[in-house]
């Protein structure tokens, strides 16, 4: 579906000030339609503003971010935190929640709502209130959620950090689902067998600059650029 | 000390004895003080969200102000009322002077402002955790109010407790603008000026004592609700 | 119920939230209690303290089906409600002022209803040397021996009427007075409560008194001077200043009292077979 526009997202040296220090750095990145992305780079690099600041939750201090239009309306986006946070109120009713503030009316939300529900493996879990599942499930609800609103990009900021190995197995499953049905994967992670595992290509980013866009497979053998050589030999290059 | 013994012993004979015009008294005291509390968590609730929430210039300034406002002296509350209310003040074709109606009012004014302000800090914390989140998912500022509200219900009953606690204990505004009228506006809290008032020391502590134990067991009330409601959410 | 209310939210958003509120407010709050035919009456503390209320309004509900709600504040401020139109009759104990009241087109007519007496209590010792029957030599001596008294200092008659025993004794109590003059600012109980709590003197009407509990060491040490009368008047605030004012069921709230039923009923309250107040209406006021 999201075939025809050419690009769905742009950060167009996009620079973000936080704090006085400069998270972001002129950075630039266009994502078309396609493959799932990767964004590595040492903590404090800029991962996670740059996630985001294409998301649209933290302004630039320069630059611009474009979207892309799909189908006459620029394209829908959602994003999964490493915490996920619930409201109180049963799993249901959290998806229920995000589908009637983006204006949709009964009774598609409750159908739309259980569909989601269903496709993490939660319906057994409907009735519960969502703040007492695990934290595996909980992320697996906050993908649900997240994929209720049929976004063409799914932003994800280290979505499996604060779980155990099984979750995060069930979390990787789900997410390559996702994005096997077309859904664009953008993605955070400390955990480069998982970036191996889900990446088509990786974004590096250091000191706040977009350094490397490569295909997955390349990068882990061949990374174009000495700071990415050796975050990947496990050195901080600082 | 002998004295606080016997007025303990007189308020549980109070109780025993069924009194109709005590429980009359009793029953006042809450509806009013419920109706306050109500009342002012519709008012503090939402304002002490929307300024939790809110990005708007005098944020700062109405912040301090409502803070202050927690030390509202009642019987200034209860002037202002009785010089609104009065048959020569601008509400005074109302005629609700010297009846239930203005009782709330006053206390509505006095709890409104301390729900307001501790909603705030609760609504606050709230809002930390869910800026992100809420944001992410497309909820604007003014829609994440009622979000909030509702998730943050378990300590917000908290927070409307004290306000119900306010208009109990109240005396200063409700013998002003109630006129502490037998069978009409006498409450617990009148009712023990005016018994202290009449030298009755040992009546107006046993009043006290059964005030004391009303509150604390709609305290206790909603403090089970709360607990009950608050491990099945998490 | 508990379950639904997310879902009310979600229709009704803060509007439902807030009419809800509204709605149990008005739910809350119970009706006028007795019947819609009520006056409300502002009196003095002395006399609700006194439990004479108690006794009379019950009586008057009974022959003519009205509530009387009384407001019982000190004689000044009583006057002042009157005089804002918060009340439909006064029920008060000030003469002059009351006069007044009535010359400035406030009230309608003043009647003379009943009277009851002041006394001076104080200490069982009694170190001024108050004892006795005249109000003017005992208030003399407690100024002579510097001797703790206990004032309302409120303007209420009973304050008016102390004034003025102390303007008899050749003092002028707004230069005259020392430390040992101490202004409560409160009603008669608080006073007697202070005064209890100090062993002061203090000048109260009988009919509180008896019905005082916390007495301590005070006595009563001067009665049954005849300056010591405190007469008592009934009034119509006047509706042509406040048009809303009640007057048909206020002029019978005050018929009655004038009536032989009233006067009766008022000579009939006693504490420990102690009448309190004696009834002195004059025909046609």
């Amino acid at each position: 579906m999201a075939e025809r526009a050419s690009f769905l997202v742009e950060a167009r040296g996009v620079s973000v000030a936080l704090g006085g220090t400069l998270a972001l750095d002129r950075a630039s990145l266009r994502l078309e339609p396609g493959p799932r992305t990767v964004v590595l780079g040492a903590n404090g690099a800029g991962k996670s503003v740059l996630l985001r600041t294409l998301h649209g939750l933290i302004a630039p201090t320069a630059g611009v971010v474009a979207w892309g239009d799909v189908d006459g309306r620029p394209a829908r986006q959602a994003m999964v935190f490493q915490r996920p946070v619930m409201l109180r109120r049963s799993a249901l009713a959290n998806i229920g929640y995000a589908l009637a503030v983006n204006g949709v009316a009964e009774p598609q939300r409750s159908r739309r709502a259980a569909a989601a529900l269903a496709r993490v493996g939660l319906t057994a879990l409907a009735g519960r209130p969502a703040r007492v599942l695990s934290g595996g499930e909980q992320q697996r609800l906050a993908l649900a959620r997240a994929w209720s609103l049929e976004p063409e990009v799914l932003f994800l900021d280290e979505p499996t950090a604060s779980l155990d190995p099984g979750a995060t197995a069930e979390v990787e499953r789900v997410i390559a689902s996702f994005a096997a049905e077309g859904t664009r994967i953008v993605m955070t992670t400390h955990n480069l067998g998982q970036a191996r595992r889900l990446a088509d290509e990786i974004v590096f980013i250091h000191a706040g600059r977009v350094t490397e866009r490569t295909a997955a497979d390349r990068f882990f053998v061949q990374p174009g650029s000495t700071e990415a050589s050796l975050f990947l030999q496990g050195e901080i290059p600082w | 000390m002998f004295e606080i013994f016997a007025s303990l012993g007189e308020a549980l004979a109070l109780i025993g004895g069924a009194d109709p015009a005590l429980a009359g008294i009793v029953v006042l005291s809450l509806e009013l003080s419920l109706a306050a509390a109500v009342a002012g968590a519709a008012i503090g609730l939402p304002l002490g969200a929307l300024i939790a929430v809110g990005r708007f210039p005098g944020r700062r300034t109405l912040i301090v102000t409502l803070n202050a406002l927690l030390g509202l002296p009642s019987v200034v509350v209860g002037l202002v009322v009785y010089l609104l209310l009065s048959r020569a003040g601008p509400l005074g074709s109302l005629g609700i002077l010297f009846t239930p109606a203005a009782i709330v009012v006053a206390q509505t004014l006095l709890v409104a402002p301390i729900v307001a302000a501790l909603a705030r800090q609760v609504a606050e914390d709230a809002w930390r955790e869910y800026e992100e989140q809420l944001t992410s998912l497309g909820v604007s500022r003014l829609r994440a109010v009622p979000t909030i509200l509702w998730d943050a219900r378990f300590s917000l009953l908290t927070v409307v407790l004290a306000g119900f606690g306010r208009a109990a204990s109240e005396v200063g505004a409700v013998m002003i603008v109630g006129g502490n009228i037998d069978g009409v506006t006498r409450v617990m809290t009148t009712a023990i000026a005016l018994e202290t008032s009449k030298g009755d020391l040992p009546l107006a502590l046993a009043l006290g004592a059964i005030l004391i134990l009303v509150v604390l067991a709609v305290n206790a009330g909603v403090f089970a609700i709360r607990e009950w409601s608050a491990r099945r959410h998490g | 119920m508990v379950m639904n209310l997310p879902r009310a939210f979600r229709h009704f958003g803060l509007a439902g939230i807030a009419a809800a509120a509204a709605a149990t407010t008005l739910l809350a709050v119970p009706p006028a209690r007795a019947a819609d035919r009520y006056i409300t009456v502002a009196s003095t503390t002395s006399t609700e303290q006194s439990g004479l209320f108690k006794q009379l309004l019950p009586e008057f509900e009974k022959a003519s089906g009205i509530e009387a709600r009384v407001v019982a504040l000190g004689t000044g401020q009583a006057l002042d409600m009157g005089r804002r139109g918060d009340a439909d009759v006064l029920f008060v104990h000030d003469q002059v002022a009351e006069e007044k009241f009535v010359s400035d087109g406030y009230g309608v007519k003043r009647f003379e209803v009943m009277y009851n007496d002041f006394v001076i209590v104080g200490p069982r010792e009694d170190p001024a040397k108050t004892r006795g029957g005249d109000v003017v030599a005992g208030l003399k001596a407690i100024a002579a021996a510097r001797a703790p008294f206990a004032s309302r200092a409120d303007k209420s008659g009973t304050h008016a009427a102390e004034l003025r025993y102390w303007k008899a004794a050749g003092m002028d109590m707004a230069k005259d007075k020392g430390p040992w003059y101490r202004e409560t600012g409160s009603g008669m109980g608080p006073t007697l409560n202070t005064a209890s709590g100090m062993n002061a003197y203090a000048l109260t009407d009988r009919g509180t008194w008896l019905n005082f509990k916390n007495r301590g060491d005070l006595v009563i040490l001067v009665e049954g001077d005849k300056r010591l009368f405190n007469q008592y008047g009934v009034m119509l605030v006047n509706p042509a200043k406040h048009a809303h004012v009640k007057q048909e069921a206020g002029r019978k709230f005050i018929d009655w009292l004038v009536s032989p039923a009233g006067q009766s009923a008022i000579a009939a309250y006693k504490i420990g077979g102690e009448q309190l107040f004696f009834p002195n209406a004059k025909p046609g006021g």
